[in-house]
């Protein structure tokens, strides 16, 4: 659900493997329609051409055993309403940035997965993704109705795909090791039009940047979480010149783009759960009451 | 009559001068000389809340200018320093006042030249239509204050002479407690205006969610109270009372470090912000949020070369 470039990435090539069939489900009319005519076609990192059934149209879905949705954080809602019949007997994962899609679509569905991907890429035209950056996939039960096994195959399938996945009983620490590195970065770039690099190399917006990651490793720790890394040396490491310095965040091209950004699901997130667990998170209200403000100046002006 | 030198043309400096110039003889300094000319030869037109022409001296040359009574520093913040050092040796006898944003334009000129030295802080506005002509928008009033040899008697001399002009003044007998609301208001407002492109609108008085930019607004303003505190300063005004005062006038104004950052120019940043901030630094006070704003809009100016 949700066939944008990670979306497809995950469709493409799982729809390769013979004991897998893999409907795609997007909204882009053009998009599926260049699918079902010629394939969903990567290249890049991976030059792969799937053959998944694309269709716009929910109803057309069958029952399926997994779903995974990979559409931005604030579209899970109706794209889960839209789709729950397919999974009355399946598992569904978010592979999504932010905090709260498993709670979203465990509203329509018994059977979550949590997940968090690295891959990356874009649209370039209707049937055709650049798949940019390759990278792992972590996936965990969101809560007991989900059984480990179910997972595993999922991992499974999307390895023997080319999308290297594991299965662990505690996907949490992977999401926020992730919704940390983004909700502290993203937003800066965003707010000052700095790439990764720049916003780095400024020691008084580095430390500033270290003031978000203490409110989100707070917030994880009060819930228990062990992060799988330190977002401090993955940012660092994203800093150098050959990595990641040249980055223009995602965040920073939404606002450049004046789309609608996915502040409520980072900041908002640990902003949330900070509330919930009695950790307070006052810089990172403050950065997305900014961008949440920055959203409100395009229809003002 | 009066002799009154206004430094510096741009809306404050055209509004002061235009209305001055109807009780007083007044001479603009401008930084260009073709301003001056427009001005001597056009006069200064005041439309908006005033309507007339206004017939005035200007001069770029800072050795041409007349002796004076009182001269009114209204540059901008940013611009203060080489104004200060281009008068250096000039206007012997006069009465200088500052009226810039922020805190520090008084020491800037007071090394500068041992005239006796005024405060003033403005609530009015304007928008320049051009060299000869300003807009006059919020009729608020400016406030003035005795900082170096002066008393609040010559505070109240140069508050009168600009009320009969037909703008509003009034002089206190300490500035500080007015200054600092004003500085306090315009770290606030200002700093989110330049990082969200929000004119000051209903916006910054909302707080009804979380994430609601009045409580940002709000929040920063009780960083702020607390560095007063700290500074041992009484509050003139309620910042955050100031602030839904104004959104409540239903004009969306665009500060000046919002149109500042837009047009990729310098902000006078470091005079608001960064003179709070570093009050907070000196006192001890801790004020993590201002310090986010401090650091986004610099590092903001720093991308234009981007």
């Amino acid at each position: 659900m949700g066939c944008g470039a990670v979306g497809s990435l995950f469709a493409a090539n799982l729809s390769l493997l013979d004991d897998v069939e893999v409907w795609a489900f997007d909204l882009n009319e053009l998009h599926t329609a260049a699918i079902n005519r010629g394939g969903l076609r990567l290249s890049g990192a991976g030059d792969v051409v799937g053959q998944p059934r694309a269709t716009s149209d929910a109803s057309e879905l069958p029952a399926c055993e997994f779903g995974i949705v990979a559409t931005k954080a604030m579209h899970t809602e109706p794209a889960i309403a839209a789709t729950a019949h397919a999974f009355a007997d399946g598992y569904v994962a978010t592979v999504q940035n932010g905090l709260g899609n498993e709670e979203t679509i465990a509203g329509h569905v018994e059977g979550v997965i949590r997940g968090t991907t690295f891959p990356a890429g874009k649209l370039l035209e209707p049937g055709h993704v650049q798949w940019d950056v390759q990278g792992d996939t972590t996936f965990g039960p969101y809560d007991e109705r989900t059984p480990l096994a179910e997972v595993e195959r999922l991992a499974d399938a999307c390895t023997r795909a080319g999308m290297p996945a594991d299965a662990v009983e505690d996907a949490r620490g992977p999401q926020w090791r992730k919704v940390i590195f983004n909700a502290s970065t993203n937003p800066i770039g965003a707010l000052t039009g700095l790439t990764h690099g720049r916003v780095c190399e400024r020691p008084d917006l580095r430390a500033l940047v270290t003031g978000l990651v203490d409110e989100g490793k707070a917030v994880a720790a009060a819930q228990g979480i062990e992060l799988d890394a330190d977002p401090e040396e993955l940012i660092d490491h994203a800093a150098r010149p050959e990595v990641a310095y040249d980055h223009k965040a995602s965040m920073l091209q939404d606002v450049e783009a004046r789309r609608q950004t996915e502040v409520d699901y980072l900041n908002g997130g640990i902003v949330r759960f900070g509330a919930e667990h009695g950790v307070p998170t006052p810089l990172n209200a403050a950065i997305q009451a900014l961008v949440k403000g920055v959203e409100a100046s395009w229809t003002q002006n | 009559m009066t002799k009154v030198v206004v430094a510096g043309a741009g809306s404050i400096g055209s509004l002061l001068a235009a209305h001055l110039a109807r009780v007083a003889e007044v001479t603009v300094l401008t930084r260009r000389e073709e301003h001056a000319a427009a001005l001597r030869e056009q006069g200064l037109r005041v439309s908006g809340r005033s309507d007339f022409t206004a017939r005035l001296g200007a001069t770029a040359d800072p050795a041409a200018l007349p002796a004076a009574e009182l001269a009114i520093l209204a540059c901008k913040g940013t611009d203060l320093e080489p104004l200060a050092a281009r008068l250096e040796g000039t206007l012997p006898g006069a009465t200088v006042m500052t009226i810039q944003n922020g805190l520090g334009a008084e020491e800037v000129v007071a090394a500068h030249g041992d005239w006796p030295l005024l405060s003033s802080v403005t609530f009015m506005s304007g928008t320049r239509h051009g060299d000869a002509h300003v807009e006059y928008v919020l009729d608020t009033a400016t406030w003035i204050g005795p900082y170096r040899g002066t008393t609040e008697e010559d505070a109240r001399r140069v508050a009168e002479l600009i009320e009969a002009g037909g703008l509003h003044a009034e002089a206190f007998p300490d500035l500080r407690p007015a200054q600092w609301s004003k500085l306090i208001f315009n770290a606030t407002v200002n700093g989110v205006a330049a990082l969200t492109g929000l004119p000051h609108d209903f916006h910054f008085a909302q707080t009804e969610a979380p994430s609601d930019l009045g409580i940002l607004v709000r929040d920063l303003v009780d960083e702020g109270k607390a560095v007063a505190a700290a500074a041992g300063v009484e509050l003139h005004d309620d910042p955050w009372a100031m602030n839904v005062l104004a959104t409540e006038r239903g004009h969306r104004h665009f500060p000046s470090m919002l149109e500042d950052v837009e047009a990729h120019r310098p902000t006078e940043l470091e005079s608001i912000n960064g003179a709070l901030a570093r009050e907070a630094w000196r006192l001890g006070v801790d004020v993590p949020l201002q310090t986010a704003v401090y650091r986004l809009v610099k590092a903001r100016e720093a991308s234009y070369s981007e």
